[in-house]
């Protein structure tokens, strides 16, 4: 855990702001991921390197195929073609709890909290290698007691940090949705990853709490954890993250820090469509500048000649 | 209006063999439907798995009694095997479509005419039960409490049952409160969060088939050693659909729930039986409106109507919490 708090983009110099551009010490590698549904090419990533212990956010414009990347490397959806890597170990077609298992952990951007589950259950529940977990052993309180007490012991640290201490025994059904996403986190936590990918953790967070969920999220890579996340909101993209990919169409089409990303032209025509502020030229501007003078001829003239000549139109269309 | 007769014969039914038999299927519902979310529409075929566990264990390949139990118990497990392996991955409705074809499937496999010699058709199979009863420390004609009254045989399997019924309780409750049930718990509010944990909730869901299609096995054992037969049509759906009124009238995901349901769904089914003859008799209700031999539709139809009712105005069932259900609501 090189990576310094205080500098943290430091990686970042002299890496290759390309797509699919190699980096210094990359915690997952994903190569030649293909998915599509139907005809639809949903996600066809050629090459994809997070570096490890940064945060690096997945952007693109809706129905780019985040979600269904963040799926696949999680093991909750199948690809028809392609290998990752995650830790040095391959990871391809592993089941989901078995990526989890392993320390690659995901959230959801419909919030999951298990409403009828109280907020220290779930977190809990998050908790891998619980003895009380097999059925037989589960049974009897004895053999798994003093496990269950450390893992309240971390579950309500956490709850502290993630000031949802006072929610404690509430069901999570109760909670607000910006608290059920920093329930998700800190749930996610309890697991222990090396690695947390958050799908849209700010959606639908009221500005209030954004605050505290972006420092959460800054916490995370202090604490040596890598972290990848999708994100609509540019302000917070520039604001946390180290490193952006962005994703159009199922390919990436550009890789880079955030300031470089944001005045990358791929990039805003992705999100905004091709042509959509470009300058005119004078010819087009000159020429829009006739139709409209023609369309406003023309109805005026309807007007004068409306009473005796009405087939007129007719004609001059034929 | 003979009074007496109707709480007797509500009483007796509350707390006997048929009460226990619905309970212990609920029971096993409980552990399914109501913490794990698995809808199992077929635990009529459990029961049978129990009951004709040991009806052809002894009966047809002169077996001990204790190894018909053990058959029997092994065969609820492979049947929640065979139910669950290709159910469990998909959406939790394949796994009612799947298990209500199995149960009529079983039904029909033990009433068909190949198999009577080893199953016994549609006669189904007697004369398993001797060892259960010469075990029996009984020797009165007649036991009971207050005004409830048991024969010996009927006490015997009363004793037994109504201790299966709280050892399926208790493992119930400790499961529950273990990590175990918060795993079964959570894979009922969404299973994917539960997934992305790092739970393995395949094995979970199949575990808890498992162990309620156990219960379920109990439930046919204890149905058959009090009826001294087991016939196939006595496990047809509304065998699976009473134990389900049942769970829902006592309250789901409530330890107790599904006994408490049991008790007071037979005892007021019974009592309502006894209660209409009685009306019938004395002449209360008007002889072309209904005759004794309609009795036994108007009381489903009146429990029916109870239960249509308890779930508009209680709908977490008697001993349910209306917190959850407010919360499941939103």
């Amino acid at each position: 855990m090189t990576v310094e708090p205080a500098a943290p983009a430091r990686w970042t110099e002299g890496v290759e702001c390309a797509p699919g551009g190699s980096k210094p010490d990359p915690i997952l590698v994903a190569d030649g991921v293909r998915r599509s549904f139907g005809g639809l090419i949903a996600v066809d990533v050629d090459h994809l390197e997070i570096q490890r212990g940064a945060i690096t956010a997945l952007i693109g414009p809706n129905g780019a195929g985040k979600t269904t990347l963040f799926n696949l490397l999680t093991g909750f959806d199948k690809p028809q073609e392609g290998r990752w890597t995650f830790g040095g170990r391959d990871v391809t077609g592993l089941a989901a709890f078995r990526v989890a298992r392993l320390g690659m952990v995901r959230t959801f951007q419909l919030t999951k909290s298990l409403a009828l589950l109280s907020v220290i259950e779930n977190m809990k529940l998050g908790a891998v290698g619980q003895r009380g977990e097999r059925m037989f052993t589960g049974l009897l309180r004895a053999l798994w007691r003093s496990q269950e007490r450390e893992i309240e012991q971390r579950a309500d640290d956490l709850l502290e940090r993630f000031k949802l201490a006072h929610m404690r025994e509430e069901f999570a059904g109760a909670l607000s949705g910006g608290q059920r996403k920093l329930l998700e986190m800190a749930r996610a936590l309890m697991v222990q990853p090396e690695l947390v990918m958050l799908d849209e953790p700010m959606a639908g967070v009221n500005p209030a709490l954004t605050q505290s969920l972006l420092q959460h999220i800054k916490d995370l890579r202090s604490e040596g954890m890598s972290v990848v996340f999708v994100e609509h909101d540019m302000d917070v993209v520039y604001d946390i993250s180290d490193w952006v990919v962005v994703l159009a169409e199922g390919r990436i089409i550009a890789e880079g820090p955030p300031d470089v990303i944001g005045s990358n032209p791929d990039v805003i025509d992705a999100y905004l469509g091709r042509h959509h502020d470009a300058p005119e030229s004078i010819e087009e501007e000159a020429q829009r500048l006739a139709e409209a003078e023609a369309i406003i001829a023309e109805e005026t003239g309807l007007e004068e000649l409306a009473p005796d000549a009405g087939t007129e139109p007719d004609d001059a269309d034929g | 209006m003979d009074w007496g007769s109707i709480f007797r014969n509500g009483g007796q039914a509350a707390f006997g063999p048929v009460a226990i038999y619905t309970a212990l299927a609920a029971i096993g519902l409980n552990i399914q439907f109501g913490y794990t979310g698995l809808l199992n529409f077929g635990q009529a075929a459990f029961a049978a798995a129990g009951a004709y566990g040991i009806a052809v264990s002894v009966t047809t390949y002169g077996l001990s009694f204790w190894t018909g139990v053990a058959i029997a118990l092994f065969a609820s497990i492979m049947l929640a095997i065979v139910l669950g392996v290709p159910t469990l991955r998909l959406r939790a409705d394949y796994l009612a479509i799947v298990t209500i074809a199995a149960a009529e499937i079983v039904r029909l496999i033990v009433r068909s005419v190949r198999y009577t010699a080893t199953l016994g058709g549609t006669d189904g199979l007697q004369g398993f039960t001797d060892r259960f009863y010469e075990i029996s420390p009984l020797h009165g004609n007649e036991y009971g409490f207050w005004f409830i009254k048991y024969s010996r045989d009927d006490t015997w399997i009363s004793i037994v049952g109504w201790i299966l019924v709280a050892l399926c309780c208790l493992v119930t409750f400790l499961l529950i409160r273990s990590p175990w049930g918060r795993i079964v718990k959570a894979i009922r509010e969404d299973e994917d969060a539960v997934r992305s944990l790092g739970k393995n909730t395949y094995w979970y869901k199949m575990q808890s088939l498992m162990l309620g299609g156990v219960f379920g096995a109990f439930s046919g054992i204890v149905f058959a050693l009090s009826k001294h037969s087991v016939n196939p049509d006595d496990y047809a759906t509304k065998f699976t659909f009473t134990a389900l009124a049942v769970l829902i009238l006592g309250g789901t995901a409530r330890v107790i729930g599904p006994v408490i349901g049991a008790i007071i769904f037979t005892g007021a089914l019974q009592a309502v039986d006894v209660f209409t003859r009685e009306a019938i008799r004395v002449g209360y209700l008007p002889s072309w409106l209904i005759d004794d031999s309609k009795v036994a539709i108007v009381r489903l139809i009146f429990v029916g109507l109870v239960i249509v009712l308890l779930m508009i105005f209680r709908p977490q069932g008697i001993l349910g919490d209306r917190r959850e259900a407010l919360i499941r609501d939103r």
